[in-house]
């Protein structure tokens, strides 16, 4: 052992900066640990947006597609459909989509791009399930005087052809709008929002 | 607020006596030099193989129809999945590199001798364990070289007689090697064998802390207790549960901070080698990854060139030297038991082959050689010549034993030096 005094000054820099230099290094060491629990690219491409041709989509009907593994609606809604949204809104919890279900596109009553078309993700906001299209006059069996809509079939929950839910029953919010755009007049892309210029 | 935390830990689990006593208190000697930085780097590479399996079962199938394409996955899909199995591969070879030089200092500073039997003795089950655990890592990917490899290995117990035929089926659990076996050397690689290594690992270092580290002097730093006058001990701080016992010369130094720092500079250079393995050439030339295992298992066809990985391919030559299958089973694990009989066979008293005969120095080297020499032979093609250079070198590596039971009865030594030099 050298008898040479304890620099005191020298002996905390060196260990302070021994810890940093080995703290950078465990930090790093963590990256690959932590980053492999995101999704894999394979999760990642199947996640990915969807690419819908809604052309040969007649008015009053509705498509189902799959987007991350879940029902997605596209249903083309006529001038009368439209026009009775306004009709039971007093019927209704959220008939402003003030509750965050929805691209900011969609927090209007029609709740969609285009007054048209729909595009909903089919997934009853309760426990899951996913609710029946009714039209025709069968949903009035329901909700007395409106003749189309979304009824589940597990707890009994209903939603109007804007997707949103009626007072009185289990699901508290309305169907979920997916981000979507139109690429054209007939391409829908689900699973992103057109930028906003 | 710390201070209390700590005593109130400290009343309930020994948790600050024990870090005392077996790290910041522990006495070292203070000659321990360059390859005394190995058993650390042992347990470093334990813990990233650990650490890094559990990251890869997250992904693994193990199923004959799904590993080979979950491998793939892990590569190429997994974020940073590529760098957790060449982490977990590359540890396997360094496992192997570490060890193998930490037996070697044990070897050459006689640390297996009285009283440290023991020691060595639950070293070499690590070891053993460590080749069964490497092995059946090795089939999980399976490709070609998996399932060629645990046919050839799996075949060996067929030697065995009357037992050996159902022996193998039983160990398959199916007539072929197939996806049964995949999932019980899965159960046993990721469950069975680390839980075995981590005890076994437990227990050296318990059996070394009773004893104390030997040094590449090979004398006791350690006096009866009452022997060294009080200017003679060391003045840093030393444990009771080991100063009660014995007194410390001088020679000794508490293991934190001065082994840990000396390890710590070891460890910079081990990362910069496996970093560069790991990040640069995973595969080794095909010595840490063999090429034809980037093929997926085919039952139906052997691969031109067949060898275990670099570890194991000593003893493979000393499987292939001997003509006969049976005495080439048995002289393979003879090559092992030998070594695990070490401190039985080494008759000398004084451990250090500073202070051991020429002809020990040169046993030892030779024996390295030799071995280094087997492992050249056993993962090389075959080649005629190969086949009596091998027998030669078998001859040679059982020779080492037989030569040091010999000698080391009435060995001509020097002196001991009374405190360890520099």
């Amino acid at each position: 052992m050298s008898n040479a005094p304890v620099d005191n000054g020298r002996r905390r820099f060196l260990t302070v900066s021994t810890c940093v230099v080995g703290g950078v290094g465990a930090v790093g060491a963590a990256v690959p640990f932590i980053a492999s629990w995101n999704p894999s690219a394979r999760a990642k491409a199947a996640g990915a947006d969807v690419e819908v041709d809604i052309s040969k989509l007649e008015p009053g009907q509705l498509m189902r597609v799959e987007w991350r593994s879940k029902p997605v609606w596209i249903v083309r809604r006529t001038q009368e459909v439209l026009d009775a949204l306004a009709g039971h809104e007093d019927q209704l919890r959220d008939p402003e989509s003030v509750e965050p279900q929805q691209p900011v596109f969609a927090a209007n009553r029609h709740r969609s791009l285009k007054e048209e078309y729909l595009v909903l993700v089919g997934v009853c906001t309760h426990l899951g399930c996913s609710p029946q299209h009714l039209k025709d006059g069968a949903f009035a069996e329901y909700v007395e005087g409106v003749p189309e809509g979304f009824f589940c079939p597990c707890h009994g929950s209903k939603f109007d052809m804007a997707g949103r839910v009626f007072q009185s029953v289990p699901a508290p919010l309305n169907l979920v709008v997916p981000p979507y755009q139109f690429l054209d007049d007939n391409r829908v892309l689900i699973g992103s929002e057109a930028e906003v210029a | 607020m710390w201070k209390n935390l700590l005593d109130w830990i400290e009343y309930r689990i020994p948790m600050m006596r024990v870090a005392n006593m077996h790290a910041i208190q522990y006495p070292a000697p203070k000659n321990m030099n360059f390859w005394y930085v190995f058993g650390f780097l042992a347990t470093i590479v334990l813990v990233n193989q650990i650490v890094t399996g559990i990251w890869l079962t997250m992904n693994f199938e193990p199923s004959a129809e799904r590993a080979f394409a979950s491998v793939e996955y892990i590569m190429r899909e997994v974020d940073y999945g590529w760098m957790l199995r060449y982490m977990h591969s590359t540890g396997a070879s360094a496992f192997f590199v570490v060890v193998y030089m930490h037996m070697f200092r044990g070897m050459i500073y006689g640390s297996y001798q009285k009283p440290r039997e023991l020691i060595w003795l639950f070293g070499m089950f690590i070891y053993l364990a460590l080749m069964a655990e490497a092995f059946m890592g090795y089939v999980l990917p399976w490709g070609q070289m998996s399932y060629w490899g645990a046919q050839v290995i799996v075949s060996l117990f067929g030697a065995i007689p009357v037992i050996g035929p159902d022996l193998v089926i039983w160990i398959q659990g199916d007539y072929v090697i197939s996806g049964a076996t995949l999932n019980r050397f899965f159960a046993l690689h990721v469950i069975a064998l680390p839980l075995v290594i981590v005890i076994l690992v437990f227990l050296h270092i318990v059996a070394l802390h009773e004893v104390g580290s030997n040094n590449p002097d090979g004398i006791d730093v350690k006096k009866p207790k009452g022997t060294l006058p009080e200017e003679e001990k060391t003045d840093f701080t030393i444990h009771e549960y080991y100063t009660n016992r014995y007194d410390y010369t001088k020679d000794v130094i508490p293991f934190f901070p001065h082994i840990v720092l000396k390890d710590m500079v070891a460890f910079c250079f081990f990362l910069a080698a496996f970093s560069y393995v790991m990040f640069f050439n995973p595969d080794m030339g095909g010595y840490f990854l063999e090429h034809p295992n980037f093929e997926i298992a085919n039952p139906l066809k052997t691969p031109e060139h067949i060898f275990p990985v670099w570890y194991f391919t000593p003893f493979y030559a000393i499987l292939k030297a001997v003509p006969d299958k049976l005495l080439g089973v048995i002289a393979m694990f003879a090559a092992i038991i030998m070594l695990v009989l070490l401190p039985w066979i080494d008759r000398g008293k004084v451990r250090s082959w500073r202070y051991r005969c020429g002809l020990h120095k040169w046993n030892l080297i030779v024996f390295a050689i030799v071995f280094i020499f087997l492992g050249y032979l056993g993962g090389t093609p075959q080649e005629n010549w190969k086949i009596t250079a091998s027998q030669i070198a078998t001859v040679m590596y059982f020779g080492f034993f037989g030569l040091l039971w010999l000698y080391s009865k009435n060995e001509d030594t020097k002196p001991l030096p009374e405190r360890v030099t520099k």
